[in-house]
This record gives C-alpha cells, sequence and structure tokens, in this order.
C-alpha cells in the first residue's frame, strides 16, 4: 500500500499528511495521508462511518483538522468553506444542495461568485450589467457542456432528480476547479445516470482537474478511479489501483463483504 | 426586466404620482407621503427578509434611527443658521446613514443568530425604544419626542403647490429612489447570493459566497432603506417621537410586507397602500353608522388591527404569495406566463441535446451511449 505514493514525477496535487480529526473521544480520522496528483480521480470508499465525509470537511475547511497538513499544489492549504473555489477547489454536496429559489441558470452563476467584484452594484450601470452577463454566459456553457441548458429558466424543484443532479455538478465546474470533490454523485441515480455520469467524470481531468470521488457504488468507483483509498474507522487501510483494491482481503473484510448487496 | 426599462418605470411611477398631487386633495397627498415612507420600510423588509430569509421584527427601530437622525441633524442645522434645500438632503442623507449604522451594529450581532432568535433580539430593538428616548431624554426629548424645525417648500413653488403636496413630491420621489436601487441589487449579483445563503448557506459558502457578509449587509441595506422611511415621516410630520415607531407599528410593516407578497417589490408597494388605506377606510365606514360615542372610541385604531389581522390570516391561508401572487396569477391566466429570469442569449429553451452542444468538457466518447437515455 506504500507504492503509489507520488514519486517526483507526478505533478502535485492536493497532499494530505497525517490528518487525524478527534472529537471528543471519538477518532473520526486517524493520521491519514493520501496523495491526489493532479489529473488523476481518487475514489474514497469505506463504510458508513468511516470518515469520508470528515475527510471532505477537512479538506473543505469545515472544521480544522486536529493534526496533520494538507498541501494544495505544493503549498500549504489553510480551506475556508467560502474562499475554495478561489484556491480552485469545487464541491458537490451529498443530496443536490441546490438553491431552489433560484433557477437553473442562477444557481450555476452562483458557483462563480469567487469571479465577482465585491461592493454592491447599487446603479446597476452597463459595467455591472455586461459582468452580469459574462457570468451568465460561461454559466451557460457549463449547462449546455453537459447537455442541460434547455432548463436554464427552470426552478430545480420542477425537474427529474437527474437533471438536478446535473445542474449541481455543473455549478462545480462552472469555475473551473484544478481540485473537484464530489460527495456520492450517483446516490438517487439510476443505471443510465450512473453510466452518463461515469462517461462525465472521466472527461474531467482532460484540462488537469483532479477529482476525489465519494462513493457507495463501488461498480462506478472501480470504472472511473485512477486510484481507490479504502477507510475504516477513520484508518486508511489500503490504497491503489481499483484492481488491486478488489483483490485485497482486508478491504473486503471491512467493506465490500458487508455492505455490498 | 432589463435596467433601462426599470428606471423608465420608475421615472414614470415618480411622473405620474407627482402630477396626481395636482388633482388629489391635499389631505390625500399627505397619505400619499406617509404610504411612501412606509414603503422605503417594508421594501427593505422585502429585501431582509423575502430574499434573505432573516426574520426582523425589528423594522419600526430602524425607522426610528432615521427619523431621530433626522430630527437631530435637521435641528442643528437650523440652530447654526443653515436653510435652502442642504436643510432638506443633509438630514435625509443622516437618516439613512444613521439607521444604516444601528442596521450594521444589529446585522453583526444578529449575523450569528436564526428564526426565531433573531426575530425576538430584533423585537427587543423597538421595545428597547422608549427606555433609550427616556434615557436620553435630554437628546431625544424623552417620551415626547423632537419637534423637527423642517425646510419649508422651494419659495418659487409656493404659488403652485400646497405643503402637502410638496411633501408628498419628495416622499415619491426618495421611496421611488429606494424602490429602484433595491431593484437594482435583488435583481443582480447580491440578490443572487442573498437568496443562496437563504436557501443552502453550506452550498452557498462552497459556491464561493460568504454568508456572513451576505447576511450582516443585507441588514445595512434593509436599514438603509428604512432609515429613509423614518426620514420621510419625520420630515411630514414634523417629529420623531417613539410613540410613533411601536412595536404593533413594526409588526404591522411586517405584515404589510407579508400581505402585499413578500417575495416581490411591488408585493411592498400594495402592503404599503393597505397600511394606510385600511386604518384610513375602516374609521370612515364606522364614522358613517352613527355608533354611540363610547362605542367608536373603543373601535378607534382597534379595529383597524384587527381587521389587518384578519386579513394576514386570510392572506397565509389563501393565498401565501400576497397580493402580488394573487396579481400574478390572475395575469398569467389572461396571457402566457412570462419568463421567470432572463437567459443571456437564446430566449426561447432549446431541447436538451448533449450531442449537439458545444463542450468545454468533450463529449465522452466509446464508454457510454452516445443517445440520451430510455432509447
Amino acid at each position: 500500500m506504500q507504492e503509489l505514493h507520488t514519486d517526483q514525477s507526478e505533478p502535485p496535487g492536493l497532499r494530505l499528511d497525517g490528518i487525524t480529526v478527534r472529537f471528543g473521544g471519538l477518532t473520526a480520522l486517524d493520521a491519514v495521508s493520501l496523495d491526489i496528483p493532479a489529473g488523476r480521480i481518487v475514489g474514497i470508499m469505506g463504510p458508513n462511518g468511516a470518515g469520508k465525509t470528515t475527510l471532505f470537511n477537512v479538506i473543505c475547511g469545515v472544521f480544522p483538522p486536529t493534526a496533520g497538513n494538507l498541501q494544495l499544489d505544493g503549498h500549504g492549504f489553510t480551506p475556508k468553506p467560502h474562499r475554495l473555489t478561489r484556491s480552485g477547489v469545487a464541491r458537490t454536496l451529498q443530496g443536490l444542495g441546490l438553491f431552489p429559489g433560484l433557477t437553473v441558470l442562477q444557481n450555476v452563476t452562483a458557483g462563480l461568485a469567487a469571479d465577482t467584484r465585491r461592493g454592491l452594484d447599487l446603479l446597476a450601470l452597463p459595467g455591472a450589467v455586461a459582468r452580469e452577463n459574462r457570468l451568465a454566459a460561461r454559466a451557460m456553457d457549463a449547462l449546455e457542456s453537459l447537455g442541460v441548458a434547455g432548463y436554464a429558466a427552470a426552478l430545480p424543484d420542477t425537474l427529474p432528480y437527474g437533471i438536478c443532479k446535473k445542474v449541481a455538478l455543473a455549478r462545480a465546474l462552472v469555475s473551473e476547479p484544478r481540485l473537484l470533490l464530489l460527495d456520492e454523485p450517483a446516490g438517487g441515480l439510476g443505471h443510465d445516470d450512473i453510466e452518463e455520469l461515469a462517461g462525465i467524470i472521466r472527461t474531467v481531468p482532460s484540462d488537469g482537474c483532479s477529482v476525489i470521488l465519494v462513493e457507495h457504488h463501488v461498480d462506478l468507483v472501480m470504472e472511473v478511479c485512477d486510484r481507490v483509498a479504502v477507510l475504516d474507522f477513520g484508518r486508511l487501510i489500503a490504497e491503489g489501483t481499483p484492481a488491486h483494491i478488489g483483490a485485497d482481503p482486508a478491504v473486503a473484510d471491512a467493506y465490500l463483504g458487508v455492505e455490498v448487496a | 426586466m432589463s435596467v433601462t426599462k426599470r428606471y423608465l418605470l420608475a421615472a414614470a411611477a415618480a411622473v405620474l404620482l407627482i402630477g396626481l398631487t395636482f388633482i388629489i386633495p391635499s389631505f390625500t397627498s399627505y397619505q400619499l407621503a406617509i404610504v411612501c415612507a412606509y414603503l422605503c420600510g417594508i421594501a427593505g423588509l422585502t429585501l431582509l427578509t423575502g430574499a434573505g430569509g432573516q426574520l426582523s421584527l425589528g423594522q419600526a427601530a430602524l425607522m426610528a434611527a432615521g427619523a431621530y437622525s433626522y430630527a437631530l441633524s435637521a435641528n442643528a442645522m437650523a440652530d447654526a443658521g443653515a436653510e435652502g434645500p442642504l436643510l432638506l438632503l443633509v438630514p435625509l442623507a443622516a437618516a439613512v446613514f444613521g439607521a444604516a449604522v444601528l442596521g450594521l451594529a444589529v446585522g453583526l450581532a444578529a449575523g450569528r443568530l436564526h428564526g426565531p432568535y433573531l426575530a425576538g433580539f430584533t423585537m427587543a430593538l423597538v421595545v428597547a425604544l422608549p427606555a433609550v428616548t427616556s434615557t436620553f431624554s435630554s437628546v431625544l426629548g424623552g417620551d415626547q419626542g423632537l419637534w423637527i424645525t423642517v425646510e419649508k417648500r422651494p419659495t418659487a413653488l409656493r404659488g403652485i403647490v400646497s405643503t402637502e403636496a410638496w411633501q408628498a413630491w419628495l416622499a415619491v420621489i426618495c421611496s421611488v429612489l429606494v424602490l429602484t436601487l433595491l431593484a437594482n441589487l435583488l435583481h443582480g449579483r447580491f440578490g443572487r447570493h442573498l437568496r443562496a445563503v437563504r436557501d443552502n448557506p453550506v452550498a452557498a459558502a462552497l459556491a464561493g459566497i460568504n454568508p456572513a457578509r451576505t447576511k450582516i449587509t443585507a441588514f445595512v441595506i434593509s436599514s438603509a432603506a428604512a432609515g429613509m422611511g423614518g426620514g420621510l415621516l419625520a420630515y411630514t410630520t414634523q417629529s420623531a417621537g417613539p410613540g410613533a415607531y411601536s412595536l404593533v407599528f413594526s409588526l404591522f410593516l411586517l405584515m404589510a410586507a407579508v400581505v402585499g407578497g413578500i417575495g416581490s417589490l411591488t408585493g411592498a408597494v400594495w402592503g404599503a397602500l393597505l397600511l394606510v388605506a385600511l386604518p384610513h377606510l375602516i374609521s370612515t365606514a364606522t364614522s358613517r353608522l352613527e355608533l354611540s360615542a363610547d362605542l367608536s372610541q373603543r373601535l378607534d385604531g382597534n379595529l383597524a388591527v384587527a381587521v389587518f389581522g384578519a386579513v394576514l390570516i386570510l392572506v397565509v391561508l389563501l393565498a401565501p404569495q400576497g397580493i402580488q401572487g394573487l396579481l400574478v396569477r390572475a395575469g398569467g391566466r389572461l396571457r402566457p406566463p412570462p419568463s421567470a429570469s432572463l437567459p443571456p442569449r437564446s430566449t426561447e429553451p432549446a431541447p436538451p441535446s448533449p450531442a449537439t452542444a458545444p463542450s468545454r468538457i468533450p463529449a465522452p466518447s466509446g464508454q457510454l451511449p452516445a443517445t440520451p437515455k430510455g432509447q
């Protein structure tokens, strides 16, 4: 399980170094070290309560780790949720996490908040309107690239779940992140939609963006990921290629044999 | 609505209402001025509570901050011998600024509260107002409040318009300005961010929006609007006192926003009209009924509260989107619904076609069926 640690030739992406998180007496993450090189897709698996979402929350700065540190592109990285997209990190949430009071287009445009100026456009001068139109055009491009541009003016609650999932993905991709965190993107999707999602995820690294995928659908993880890390009770118990992980008896004990129906 | 259209509409509304003052009796002009003053406070609530989801019961306190700021600055300027337009414009600016500063202080605390806790906290502001004015009675005039030296209408207009009409002019111009600026904000980037934070603060933060900053900013904007309303009330009534900004008034402002339709600024207009028209209609009606002096005295004021409460219950039960929601629905039956929000390039939505869409992410090849699902 050591053999896949980054060698010098690979461009740095996100590096987790000895990340430990304790909530009172509970150790949610126990000295987890992991590299996510640029342009790679890394899957994180593990039973419920293994620490997958805790790991995402540390990367997103929802709470700081008790010990350990993060590096992004070779630099120390202290994340804060609302500054993540400025650092080139985008995340989707479990479920949808869309804004029901905003149209699809406005939802995706909101993902470009980091590219907007501070201050208020009180007078809605032509410059401000032009900036808004440019943002909307970029959001429209993101929707088009996922094939859901036709729903731009609709409210999310009026759309099928699969479409909403794509809108949520478009909102994450619109900021052109260098690291994309996907929290159970296949949850609630049917077989065909998962196949399509797999195709979309595989295309993300083409512009150098790395992907971390937390997912319960083992087939999807095995299909799209370059590497897979397995957590159990907060520890990293295995890391390697999908084939390697699939054959690991410790993984089968902790996870595959129990969880998969 | 495009920005140009919005400005044209605002200008047309202002011209129309100012023209109206030449026709209507002067008492109605005075009522128009009051409607416009209330409208500023209610429109602030539309932004804060409607788009921002922050329930504030303290809007009257922020209007009071505007009124007292107006009174103190106007009286100080008058004592110093100032006159002319400055004696009008500087106090109005002070009213907006004073309320915004209080709003910032409240917002910094309120940013950490939500739901009933925020409602309780903001309500405490209104409840505390009489205590504040009596504690600092040497400055704020105690229970009596302050009388204000106001700048009268310009000499050139004195033959043409009544005092009340002039007050209406000022209130119309200021409230149209406030509503236009609020509409600019609500339909632009800030409105989008505000609704995003209201709907899902975690997702909003991950999208790059700072939820705390957004909520505090909303409080300051809403307070500034309320301050303008308070300043206009101070100018029109020539006084600023705690009695005018009671808890009941504060609740009325929120009720007006809800009954009018808290989802839109147009709803705030209906709410403000109702808030002034309803008590007037009720007192007109009771005075025609020839009730005994004792009964009419008891009904005076109280009946309006009861009727307003009943209207609120009915609206919440039957038309949660308020009067504006009803009007939009009625309008929708007459003509095809307008598109909710402008898509920037193609006005008519094309059917989703993953195969033809030009994409930043290249179309996945090979591994998956290229046809849409279901085939």
